[in-house]
């Protein structure tokens, strides 16, 4: 017998598939009309031009790029120092690194507000720097879920205990240990870690709006709010930003070690060898 | 002077004490082995020999020095892995280089070490190679180079050829007693298997629940067991209950064999004796000074070796005899006569256990 084609099967996965590409493509459509009568890029052209997208993109991005650094900082040493010593606190560490999931940002940033406004025993909000500061600390709680996630199962894939003990019993202090053998061991770990919270930070919009900072959030809803076939063209954008992030994620995390991203340079890894 | 001392070492975790009263003494450039089942505590003493693991109580001197306190990476020790742990970002030549770096050691120095660790690896041609891309002899042999190449004070050896199959196993283990007997360092090397630490060791410390049973040559070790514990671990041994019948004589197996030395047995008490499988024949050889009678149960043919199954007194008895003129298989269910040298029974008192 001849195997039958799903009809059902086919017509639910078309009809999923529909549901989330038509959307698109109609927003994509929609953000090449700002022209009457013909298909362009105008509205990306006019988005690139104005001099608040540029101010608040790269707001976001250093803000974002911030809360990277310290996320690593933080998580790595963490997630090390607990598989190595407190192997049985996992678990919790595990629960206390998805609490931010669980509180919505809404009530973190209100949270930060009382705490630290203006007659609190530490004003940050009340200058611009320390405002800044809560917003990037507000992003590190954000993602630290994923960055956690992320380094943790990267540690999970090689021996952490042995490859501690093989480097301290060639002389290598902990520091040491950390640098030149379990961070480049969790590289393509802390790097997808690193693309997840650039993608979440650099949308955020709720603690941003909060703390009434010029970032990348607010200024796509205000735009929605101002303009029709811009907000379409910003989507769009976003989207291809966000897939190109998963796209890096995934290419770092397959990464083998002496590979490069770029074939031709395998010639220099000799060389690199012989210090 | 012994180079490496542990004086009355006892570690214990939580409640449950995994190695007490641990004496040992190591000569400089020695291979020693530590021989016994899991959970024995031969693992335990390697690690903190090594620093990995505090000891509850006793010290460790290595070269007159008290390094009880000193953190692993300040004791000069080389160490190898069962699982390798060869560091995956690292090329062969960088793993073996890693421990030269910390040391500080100039980029040219470091360059001629690692050539000279690779050539006594045999394997020079790999050095770019990444550890994903070796099999797994190979990894640990770049793990034994990497140990060695900043020149520590003492080689350790935790179960390296526990992974590996069997004939590479055996090429392994005869590198490693050639190169460790080329740089004469003195080696602590941990096993469960037997003939691993008989056939590289210069003496074999058998452990047992925490504690070293016997300590001694390879030879001693599996001629003169003193323990009980070290008879059964240590090759095959058939046992008999044997009673004392006179100052120098014992019954058993339905016979009384005199002439032997009973000094280690208090008087009237039980006695165990054993002989080694290849002890025995069922013909004659000159050294063989005393028979007992017994009927063949089984008998085969594996070549080299003719193996049988007699019956001697009720006990099943196993017997290997080399396969020589004039030696025949014995035929199943044959009267026959079992032949032994009284220098071969080994006499286990009911106090060694």
């Amino acid at each position: 017998m001849s195997r039958q084609v799903p009809v059902l099967s086919v017509v639910i996965a078309v009809l999923g598939a529909a549901f989330f590409i038509v959307p698109l493509i109609a927003t994509f459509n929609f953000s090449l009309r700002m022209k009457r009568g013909e298909l362009s890029f105008e509205a990306y052209r006019s988005v690139f031009e104005s001099d608040v997208f540029v101010s608040v993109l790269s707001f976001s991005a250093v803000a974002s790029m911030l809360a990277i650094l310290v996320g690593i900082v933080i998580v790595v040493p963490t997630a090390y120092w607990v598989r190595l010593r407190v192997p049985r606190m996992r678990p919790v560490v595990e629960f206390l690194s998805l609490m931010p999931l669980i509180i919505p940002p809404v009530v973190l940033v209100f949270g930060y507000v009382r705490i630290y406004g203006t007659g609190s025993f530490l004003p940050m909000t009340m200058t611009d720097t320390g405002t800044n500061t809560l917003l990037v600390i507000g992003y590190v709680v954000l993602s630290i879920p994923y960055m956690y996630r992320a380094v943790d199962n990267g540690m999970a894939s090689i021996d952490i205990a042995t490859l501690t003990e093989a480097a301290e019993s060639l002389g290598a202090s902990r520091l040491r240990t950390i640098a030149f053998v379990i961070f480049p061991n969790i590289r393509s770990a802390i790097v997808s870690g690193a693309f997840l919270t650039f993608s979440i930070s650099l949308g955020e919009f709720v603690i941003t709006s909060l703390l009434n900072r010029p970032g990348f959030g607010p200024y796509l809803v205000q735009m929605g709010q101002d303009y029709a076939y811009q907000p379409a063209a910003l989507a769009i954008m976003a989207f291809a930003f966000t897939w190109t992030c998963m796209v890096l994620m995934e290419v770092f995390a397959n990464l083998k070690p002496g590979q490069r991203l770029l074939r031709q340079r395998t010639s220099t890894s000799v060389e690199k060898a012989l210090p | 002077m012994s180079f490496l001392t542990l004086t009355d070492i006892t570690k214990v975790f939580g409640t449950t004490t995994v190695v007490r009263d641990f004496d040992l003494t190591v000569e400089a450039g020695e291979f020693i082995s530590f021989l016994g089942p899991s959970g024995c505590g031969k693992t335990t003493v390697l690690r903190m020999i090594a620093g990995f693991e505090k000891p509850t109580s006793g010290t460790i001197r290595v070269g007159g020095a008290d390094v009880t306190a000193l953190p692993a990476s300040r004791r000069k020790i080389g160490m190898v892995f069962q699982a390798y742990a060869l560091f995956p970002n690292m090329s062969v030549r960088e793993n073996v280089a890693f421990g030269l770096k910390i040391a500080g050691m100039s980029g040219r120095e470091i360059a001629s070490r690692v050539d000279e660790m690779l050539d006594l690896i045999a394997l020079g041609h790999l050095a770019d190679r990444y550890p994903y891309q070796l099999s797994g002899g190979q990894q640990q042999r770049v793990a034994l180079a990497r140990a060695l190449a900043p020149r520590p004070n003492l080689l350790l050896l935790d179960e390296p050829l526990s992974a590996l199959d069997a004939q590479i196993r055996t090429s392994l283990r005869d590198d490693i007693r050639r190169i460790q007997r080329e740089l004469g360092i003195t080696t602590v090397f941990v096993t469960h298997d037997q003939e691993e630490a008989l056939s590289v060791s210069d003496r074999v410390v058998v452990m047992h629940a925490g504690r070293a049973d016997q300590i001694g040559t390879p030879s001693e070790i599996y001629n003169r067991p003193t323990t009980r514990f070290v008879a059964d671990f240590v090759g095959q041994l058939n046992t008999f209950t044997a009673k004392q019948v006179g100052p120098q004589s014992l019954h058993f197996a339905g016979v009384d064999v005199g002439g032997l030395d009973l000094s280690s047995v208090a008087a009237n008490s039980a006695v165990t004796v054993a002989l080694r499988p290849e002890a025995m024949s069922l013909n004659r050889r000159p050294t063989d000074t005393q028979s007992l009678p017994g009927r063949v149960l089984q008998s085969s043919f594996l070549g080299s070796v003719i193996r049988a199954q007699v019956n001697v007194a009720g006990t099943p008895v196993s017997i290997d005899m080399f396969n020589r003129a004039g030696v025949t298989v014995p035929a199943q269910g044959a009267q026959t006569e079992v032949w032994f040298a009284h220098d071969d029974l080994v006499i286990l008192p009911e106090s060694a256990t």
